[in-house]
């Protein structure tokens, strides 16, 4: 069976709600997801590079790698 | 990351190739004028299932059926249906099984009773180039070799190679990696290894490389309406040459 082109390219990250629980160095966060899990997030480039501040108690949008569910990454900061 | 399979596995991947294509070649003989592609699609599940031989393509992705049956206009993954076969068409027959968690894919475009000659020559051009990719499938080689041994060759005899579709690797899984275009640069592109197994599939249209995809989100059909023609093989690179494993 011929393969669409791009169907494999990559799998997709999963988008989830969270809440900052501890600023860490380096721009990392541990941020508690809806689920009550704690993870590990740092700040997704873009946001950086536009000086978007996160403190602790801000929700945040937060991507999980499928592979690795213990470290995700900060896309978006909820006013 | 393409995995390269050991020799046990390859022999595991033999028997599933050839398997399948004994199915497919025994299908071959339906062919008729007047039979319905579903009537094909009845006689490989029954194949199948006195193979042994657990079907790949059912449930994969949510495809209908054991059987891929395009006629004519019809690129690749055409659901066996109603339609009947006249005489003059052609058929492409795609096949996948599964044998003890191992693959198998192949297909072959069939003639229904006697066809034109431009049709004629079609089938031959997309076969030829299938046999001019696999011996381009060579331990050092790279993956640009393979792809542009089937685009030159259509290219050179007017035809053109679908683009959307490409073959793919396969092993323990229907899809792997590396994607095998139908085109593409000598010299470029991940470089064949020992123990790899690809299955080469080149798709080709009598009019432009254009598609589209029916509402069915399956039967993928040439845009200009023109006669397309599909065929594959399943090989292993071994440091002997290719190795057909989908041939009896």
């Amino acid at each position: 069976m011929a393969l669409r082109r791009d169907f494999m390219a990559k799998e997709e990250a999963i988008e989830v709600m969270a809440t900052v629980v501890e600023s860490l160095p380096n721009a990392m966060f541990r941020v508690e997801l809806e689920n009550k899990h704690r993870v590990l997030a740092h700040i997704s480039g873009k946001m950086r590079k536009n000086f978007i501040r996160i403190l602790p108690g801000d929700r945040v949008a937060v991507e999980l790698s499928p592979y690795d569910l213990t470290r995700g990454r900060i896309v978006y900061r909820y006013k | 990351m393409i995995i390269c399979k050991s020799a046990a596995e390859i022999e595991k991947l033999r028997l599933s190739g050839q398997t399948v294509r004994k199915v497919l070649e025994e299908t071959r003989e339906q062919v008729r004028p007047g039979i319905t592609t579903l009537d094909l699609e009845k006689f490989v599940e029954r194949r199948l299932a006195d193979a042994k031989a657990k079907p790949a393509f059912k449930g994969y992705r949510g495809y209908p059926c054991c059987l891929c049956a395009s006629v004519n206009e019809q690129i690749v993954h055409g659901i066996p249906s109603n339609r009947r076969l006249n005489e003059g068409d052609i058929v492409s027959l795609d096949l996948g099984v599964v044998i003890d968690g191992y693959y198998g894919d192949t297909a072959i475009t069939v003639p229904v009773g006697p066809i034109s000659a431009s049709l004629q020559k079609l089938l031959r051009v997309t076969e030829d180039s299938l046999s001019l990719a696999i011996d381009n499938a060579r331990v050092g080689n790279r993956l640009g070799d393979v792809s542009s041994a089937v685009e030159q060759h259509v290219v050179s005899n007017g035809f053109s190679v679908v683009r959307e579709f490409v073959g793919h690797g396969i092993g323990r899984q229907l899809h792997e990696e590396p994607q095998i275009p139908n085109f593409g640069r000598p010299g470029y592109g991940p470089l064949l290894k020992e123990g790899m197994v690809l299955a080469i599939e080149p798709m080709v249209n009598v009019g432009g490389p254009g598609l589209r995809v029916l509402k069915d989100n399956w039967t993928a059909v040439t845009a200009d309406g023109e006669h397309s023609a599909h065929f594959e093989h399943m090989i292993a690179v071994t440091s002997n040459g290719p190795d057909i494993l989908t041939r009896l």
